[in-house]
């Protein structure tokens, strides 16, 4: 088959829902049929489905670069970068580009010299002086050709809807949603930031994700807590490292290292964009094909190498805050793309969906313990062996130890006995009519085909995981709770409240 | 303007490729095609013969049926002794039970069949939602209507509830965000009007269950519901099932709007939550603003979307990108439906750019009327509300939603086809008039953070008053 372009009409989730759930089948025979793939030579993949209920469409490009990608250094860099990614190019955002990338390239000079002497051994204070007042001039310069958000604001003036983008563990998310007459406007906007993203601004945006890790990890008790929890949960495992990135990296990540990042990592054929809405891949793939494949094939980086070892011993951190008790509790399990995830996601049903789970009849209900109890899993990533995790928030006047008893009971007994018929039921009922609940929104559906895709390397696997989940016995619950809930596989993080260190009133600073 | 040689010719170089592809190079040569005829969808909307109103639109992709049912009523009607009633009277109508299904059986039906039926209450109106599979919609409509008509108020889970908001009450000040906005509420609003009071350990303690039937007996009559229903049912055969299930309740007393009280005057000055765990000031500055009904509504969202509605609007554009003081501001004039929104402008920046930060805020206030709104930025933000507008009717379950509220607050129905022709109408002027409604003088401004380490006092900004975050005292008595 000619590689240039393997488009493919794909019928074959009629036969998998016809077996799973004949109903949905009926129902979702219009998505599949309208559902095509289609590669670039380059290597980037595109979902299309053909949506036409209003004339609006979204996508999702699903990067799989994320955090994990980052070496001691550089922490926060594949977030940083998602940031530059509205930065604009060559072609928006300037007055000048020529002029401008003079200015840029000399206002990383002046940055690169300040830091050398900024991290020298015994800096100099006035070279340092002079050197910052240097680069200081330098990013006025530079700043003097930015035309002031282009790129977002040419989506918002065209009528762009929930544009954002998010960076985690092994993934980034870029998306919106346009009115369906602008497609060729996102082929342009989109392969224009992964073509030759310029990195302009890069020391302005810097300060402000500073701001977003005081604001979302600093000033948040779960923040405070989670980012304990997960440098104590890996040892080896790059997932160790908070995806916003330690202070001092945030500090000294340069726009050279984001050049490189995103020259090494963000190649086309680790990226996929899925569209969804009325959009007509006829139509769409001339152009896709035209502006996407403008972007030469690079070499994918060599993969991870690191293995987080076995867990060998119990880990607990004890994190005391003004703030009210908070229990975490989580076990290592394998990536999400093993057969057990949906073993995982079973026990995760079992135990905390709803006012029928088990944690919430009885921690919740009954012994009043706690005020709420959800567990997840594919923390903090999905690619790799992650975690599967439940966190507790103890009612008023309860302490994290008794909390910690009464759901140690619920995974004991999740070993010893198996779970009834009606739980079982339960959640196969509950993963099916949540896929269809899913599919509503077109961005929704964008992103979960792109995840899907990007994590599997077929999209198909949306669909395929609920026959998976059917699939589930009660003896395979057992044999995975006795597998993952040992205590040398868990790491407990609690947030205790330091007594008399509440926040107290007093006059003005 | 002058360029020299080698610049123009790297400018051919780089148009070459462009031409030789025939694709755009700027988003301004874009040509787009009309976007294809789409009409707004009008749901049906039929008057029972108890004065229920029901509002219908099929919507046949999916095997879903949901159903929204507003009730008259919500959290600003509780004694003030007694705040939290109708948040736990909510809650409890659903997780209690009703009087033909127990309520851990009513938890193990909904579940077993995928479908979910929970009732809130807001400050302005009662909220109870159902969704369910197409197959199970009838018999989970019963349900629903039990649940509304004849709950059981199980006393176990109202004791569940009442954990949960107790719980919540003494958590109220880990989250600086959270603290920030009941804070601002209460200084705008005022401290005893219900749009400023919070529930307190006392309040919640004091809720019995026979509150909870009384308060369900008062509030819930046919002719004070607005019912709507979209997804995949048959209108008569829908109509039918609501009918059997609603038809036979009888029309209560008539309804009177409550005159609830608030603040009318501004109080300027400056409040101070001191939080030493955080490592960043939250900041919120503004006063009382408008109703949509007021004849400026349209020419303040085309102020707002200026103002703060993208990247490159003026205080994201100033405040975060230009001078990197925040990764979180934002600001609006939001109007209310029947009782006056809030003008306000929120940033967290780290403690040693609070000073910086709010004189950041007043000057991006000033100047709404210092630097009035240019006609480019007028005609630019009307254009994304524009380009933007067929995202408010793209999906049946909004268009319902919306119309459910118009309904409510007894706006006109086909406000949504007014707004379009209202907001193309907006000029510069009108626009420059409407932010005169943001007075910087008349700005509280309310500050959660550390005590030190800030880079110029609050009382630079006027009289500071600290607001008591005093530890939760001890769980008041229950059961």
């Amino acid at each position: 088959m000619n590689r240039n372009s393997v488009t493919c009409a794909l019928a074959l989730l009629l036969l998998v829902f016809a077996a799973a759930a004949p109903l949905a089948a009926q129902d979702l025979a219009s998505f599949e049929a309208k559902t095509k793939v289609h590669v670039l030579q380059n290597g980037w993949t595109f979902i299309i489905v053909e949506r036409p209920t209003a004339p609006v469409f979204s996508f999702a490009t699903v990067a799989d670069v994320g955090s994990a990608q980052e070496v001691p250094g550089i922490t926060g860099l594949a977030h940083m970068f998602e940031h530059m990614a509205f930065k604009g190019t060559p072609n928006i955002g300037t007055r000048d580009f020529a002029g401008e990338k003079k200015a840029l390239d000399a206002l990383e000079a002046a940055y690169q010299a300040w830091q050398a002497e900024r991290l020298a051994p015994q800096p100099d204070a006035k070279k340092l002086e002079r050197l910052l007042a240097d680069f200081k001039t330098k990013q006025q310069t530079a700043a003097g050709f930015v035309v002031k958000g282009e790129f977002d604001d040419i989506i918002t003036r065209e009528g762009g809807v929930g544009m954002n983008a998010s960076t985690g563990a092994d993934e980034t998310r870029y998306f919106y949603s346009l009115p369906a007459n602008k497609v060729e406007l996102f082929a342009f906007l989109e392969s224009e930031r992964f073509f030759h993203p310029v990195f302009r601004e890069f020391y302005e945006e810097r300060d402000v994700v500073m701001e977003e890790r005081r604001m979302s990890t600093e000033s948040q008790p779960i923040g405070r807590l989670v980012e304990q929890f997960t440098s104590a949960a890996f040892a080896a495992h790059p997932y160790h490292q908070p995806a916003i990135g330690y202070t001092s990296d945030l500090q000294s990540i340069t726009m050279t290292d984001a050049e490189r990042f995103f020259q090494t990592e963000y190649v086309p054929s680790r990226l996929t964009t899925a569209i969804v809405g009325d959009v007509h891949a006829e139509t769409l793939i001339p152009i896709l094909d035209q502006y996407f494949g403008r972007i030469p094939a690079r070499p994918a980086p060599p993969p991870l190498r690191t293995v987080e070892p076995p867990q060998v011993a119990e880990k607990t951190v004890v994190l005391e805050d003004a703030s009210q008790p908070m229990y975490l509790e989580a076990y290592h399990k394998p990536a999400s793309t093993h057969p057990d995830q949906a073993v995982y996601d079973a026990i995760d049903d079992v135990l905390s969906t709803g006012r029928t789970s088990r944690l919430y009849r009885s921690l919740v209900r009954d012994k009043k313990l706690a005020v709420d109890v959800e567990s997840f899993s594919g923390y903090p990533g999905e690619k790799y062996p992650n975690l599967w995790a439940i966190l507790a928030v103890p009612a008023f006047g309860v302490s994290n130890q008794q909390v910690q008893t009464a759901l140690r009971e619920e995974l004991e007994k999740l070993k010893g006995q198996d779970v009834t018929d009606e739980e079982m039921a339960r959640f196969k009922a509950r993963s099916k009519a949540n896929l269809i609940r899913s599919l509503r929104s077109n961005q929704g559906l964008a992103s979960q085909l792109a995840e899907y895709q990007r994590l599997y390397g077929d999209w198909r696997e949306l669909f395929r995981y609920i026959d998976r989940l059917d699939k589930v016995t009660k003896a395979d619950i057992r044999r995975v709770a006795g597998e993952a809930f040992r205590s040398e596989n868990r790491t407990v993080a609690m947030l205790v409240n330091k007594p008399g260190d509440a926040p107290q009133a007093r006059t003005q600073p | 303007m002058i360029r020299t040689a080698s610049q123009l010719l790297l400018a051919a170089v780089l148009a070459l490729p462009a031409a030789a592809a025939a694709q755009a190079t700027r988003a301004e040569d874009l040509r787009y095609p009309p976007l294809p005829r789409f009409d707004i969808p009008q749901p049906e909307r039929v008057v029972l013969d108890n004065g229920m109103v029901v509002m219908l639109l099929e919507d046949h992709e999916l095997p879903l049926v949901e159903a929204t049912a507003l009730i008259r009523g919500g959290s600003r009607l509780d004694p003030a002794d007694k705040a939290g009633l109708a948040s736990l009277g909510a809650g409890v109508m659903r997780t209690g039970g009703t009087q033909s299904m127990a309520s851990d059986a009513l938890d193990d039906y909904l579940e077993s069949r995928a479908a979910a039926i929970e009732v809130r209450a807001q400050d302005d109106h009662l909220q109870a939602a159902l969704s369910a599979l197409k197959a199970d919609f009838p018999a989970v409509l019963r349900v629903f209507a039990d649940v509304l008509r004849r709950p059981a108020f199980d006393a176990r889970k109202l004791e569940v509830a009442r954990n949960q908001a107790i719980a919540e009450v003494a958590r109220q000040n880990d989250e600086p965000g959270q603290l920030l906005a009941r804070e601002f509420k209460k200084v705008v609003y005022g401290p005893d009007s219900p749009y400023g009071r919070t529930e307190t350990f006392a309040s919640l303690g004091k809720i019995r269950r026979d509150d909870l039937v009384a308060w369900h007996r008062e509030t819930f009559h046919p002719d004070r519901i607005i019912l709507g229903l979209a997804g995949d049912f048959q209108r008569d055969e829908a109509l039918r099932q609501i009918r059997e299930a609603f038809g036979d309740w009888p029309q209560g007393p008539a309804w009177k709007a409550p005159d609830v009280p608030y603040r009318k005057q501004p109080s300027p000055g400056v409040w101070f939550a001191r939080k030493d765990d955080v490592t960043q000031s939250f900041i919120m500055m503004g006063h009382l603003a408008g109703l949509r009904s007021d004849p400026d509504f349209y020419a303040l969202e085309v102020l707002n979307q200026l103002f703060s509605g993208s990247f490159a609007s003026r205080l994201v554009n100033d405040v975060r990108t230009r001078k990197g003081l925040a990764y979180g501001v934002q600001g609006q004039l939001d109007s209310g439906y029947d009782h006056p929104g809030m003008a306000w402008i929120f940033v967290s920046t780290k403690t040693q750019t609070t000073g910086a930060s709010i004189d950041a805020l007043l000057e991006e206030a000033r100047n709404l009327t210092a630097q009035p709104p240019t006609d480019e930025e007028v005609a630019k933000a009307k254009q994304s509300l524009l380009s933007s507008f067929v995202f408010n009717y793209d999906t049946r379950r909004e268009v319902l939603a919306r119309q459910l509220t118009l309904e409510y607050f007894g706006y006109p129905l086909d406000w949504l086809s007014r707004y379009r022709t209202a907001v193309e109408g907006v000029t510069t002027d009108q626009v420059r008039a409407a932010a005169r409604r943001l007075r910087p003088e008349d700005f509280a401004i309310v500050v959660v953070g550390p005590a030190q380490g800030t880079d110029k006092p609050l009382t630079t900004y006027g009289k500071v008053t600290p607001i008591d975050l005093a530890p939760p005292a001890p769980a008041p008595g229950k059961k």
